[in-house]
């Protein structure tokens, strides 16, 4: 199939970018959306010209490196996928598509279509851990859990970190992000110990790296690969009436 | 505190708490505006006379203005802080599944605060004096309004954007408290829908009725 593919360059973080054209004339439906993006760079490597920049690493939908904005959606049309898990075969012959970074201004461009999201590791460091030493495995069922509760909780830990939610959100808000994170504890009697001071740490540090304000729009919970809900927004809030 | 009183969530659950309060005064003032549909000026200006002047009342008035300050000034803060998390924006656009409403709560929120001041320059600022006007007798103000088409326009427009604002407003105000439940939240929704239908509803047939049929 034959595809136009426009997409943004930028040469660093300094640089002003602008998108680019390319004709791509033989994308296999089969092929993922990095691996067509691999087939362009190899044409660009061979015609002497800088390849595209994006970031990626397990190619199995687990690591959350590779997040671009595809024609108006985080991880492009198809939901509950990762870009690497994206079939080209959802495309169709003839059509152009928009590749653009993640917007947001704690997620600086880098290059191309990477950027910087170590903003989510200055959240997660903040807060987002058990203080205890880890030591040998304890038994497993020392603490008892209700079933129901260790389900929401993983289904909150399923969050990947791969940004989409502040990509989807209008105000570049990453309160699905740290609501998952703050949910996969507070739901655990491990993690109440120090629900108050996590909640209260990983908020302060997502205001001050100057993420947006959340307005309930519910386009993080539509575009999450992970399909994290915003009911977990509603328990952060919760958490951090609860922490005053 | 001062984290306690400007964090993001702490902003919202304000604006929430704010625009809670003004969503129940809208009933309120609802009732008193259908007695502007008796030929007896009396009622009704019995009740704004009541409402001008018992004691709780006023305390609730105070509330009120604060209330409408508040949710105002919080919301203009949030939205900045919010335009400024995205500096520059999707070629592309955006194509995510969205609560329409959502989208445009600033704009619906800024039409409804126009006429609020507008509504404040017929009604609210006569009582307190600041502008000319006999507060004993709102009824003929009120149906002197009601008798120029343009007010009727701004009024009938303005209350359809209040509708918008409330379709989100409702529900997104329970879900920034935390009230969130796998079976009341949908109910919510459903009561908000219809509150955001029947309420703007209400004022217009009001409008209508004065304008057209008297």
């Amino acid at each position: 199939m034959k595809l136009t593919l426009k997409i943004w360059r930028q040469k660093n973080a300094t640089s002003k970018g602008a998108f680019m054209t390319y004709k791509m004339d033989d994308v296999a439906p089969e092929m993922s959306f990095l691996e067509m993006l691999d087939a362009l760079n190899k044409k660009l490597v061979e015609g002497s010209n800088e390849p595209v920049a994006f970031d990626h690493d397990c190619r199995e939908g687990i690591c959350g490196s590779c997040g671009m904005y595809i024609n108006g959606h985080p991880h492009g049309p198809v939901p509950a996928v990762t870009t690497c898990l994206l079939s080209m075969r959802y495309f169709k012959d003839g059509d152009t598509v928009w590749i653009e970074p993640w917007r947001a201004k704690p997620f600086p461009v880098i290059k191309d279509l990477i950027v910087d999201r170590s903003a989510f590791d200055k959240i997660q460091s903040a807060g987002g851990f058990i203080s205890i030493n880890t030591g040998a495995a304890p038994e497993a069922n020392s603490i008892v859990v209700p079933r129901k509760d260790s389900d929401n909780a993983f289904d909150s830990a399923v969050c990947i970190g791969c940004g989409a939610c502040v990509a989807a959100c209008k105000n570049a808000s990453a309160m699905l992000f740290v609501s998952a994170k703050i949910s996969q504890f507070a739901l655990l009697p491990q993690g109440r110990v120090e629900a108050k001071e996590r909640v209260r740490a990983m908020v302060d540090k997502m205001d001050e790296l100057g993420f947006g304000n959340c307005s309930n729009t519910g386009a993080c919970e539509a575009e999450c690969p992970k399909q994290i809900k915003i009911t977990n927004i509603a328990r952060l809030n919760r958490e951090f009436y609860k922490a005053f | 505190m001062y984290k306690v009183l400007f964090s993001s969530i702490s902003k919202k659950f304000v604006m929430a708490l704010a625009g809670l309060f003004l969503i129940l005064f809208l009933p309120v003032h609802l009732i008193i505006n259908f007695m502007l549909l008796k030929n007896d000026p009396g009622p009704f200006n019995k009740a704004a006379h009541f409402m001008a002047t018992f004691p709780i009342v006023k305390i609730i008035e105070i509330l009120l203005i604060g209330a409408i300050l508040v949710h105002v000034f919080y919301g203009i803060f949030l939205q900045i802080q919010n335009w400024l998390a995205r500096p520059v924006g999707y070629v592309s656009g955006s194509k995510s599944e969205t609560s329409f409403f959502s989208k445009f709560m600033i704009w619906t929120g800024a039409s409804v605060l126009t006429f609020l001041i507008l509504h404040f320059f017929n009604f609210y600022f006569i009582k307190l004096g600041f502008v000319d006007g006999n507060p004993e007798d709102f009824y003929s103000v009120a149906h002197g309004l009601f008798k120029i088409p343009a007010y009727n326009y701004i009024y009938l427009v303005c209350f359809g954007i209040l509708g918008f604002h409330l379709f989100h407003a409702f529900s997104s105000a329970f879900q920034t408290l935390g009230l969130n439940h796998r079976i009341w939240t949908p109910v919510v929704k459903v009561f908000a829908w219809i509150y955001a239908i029947a309420i703007p509803a209400g004022f217009a047939i009001i409008s209508i009725t004065l304008w057209q049929f008297r």
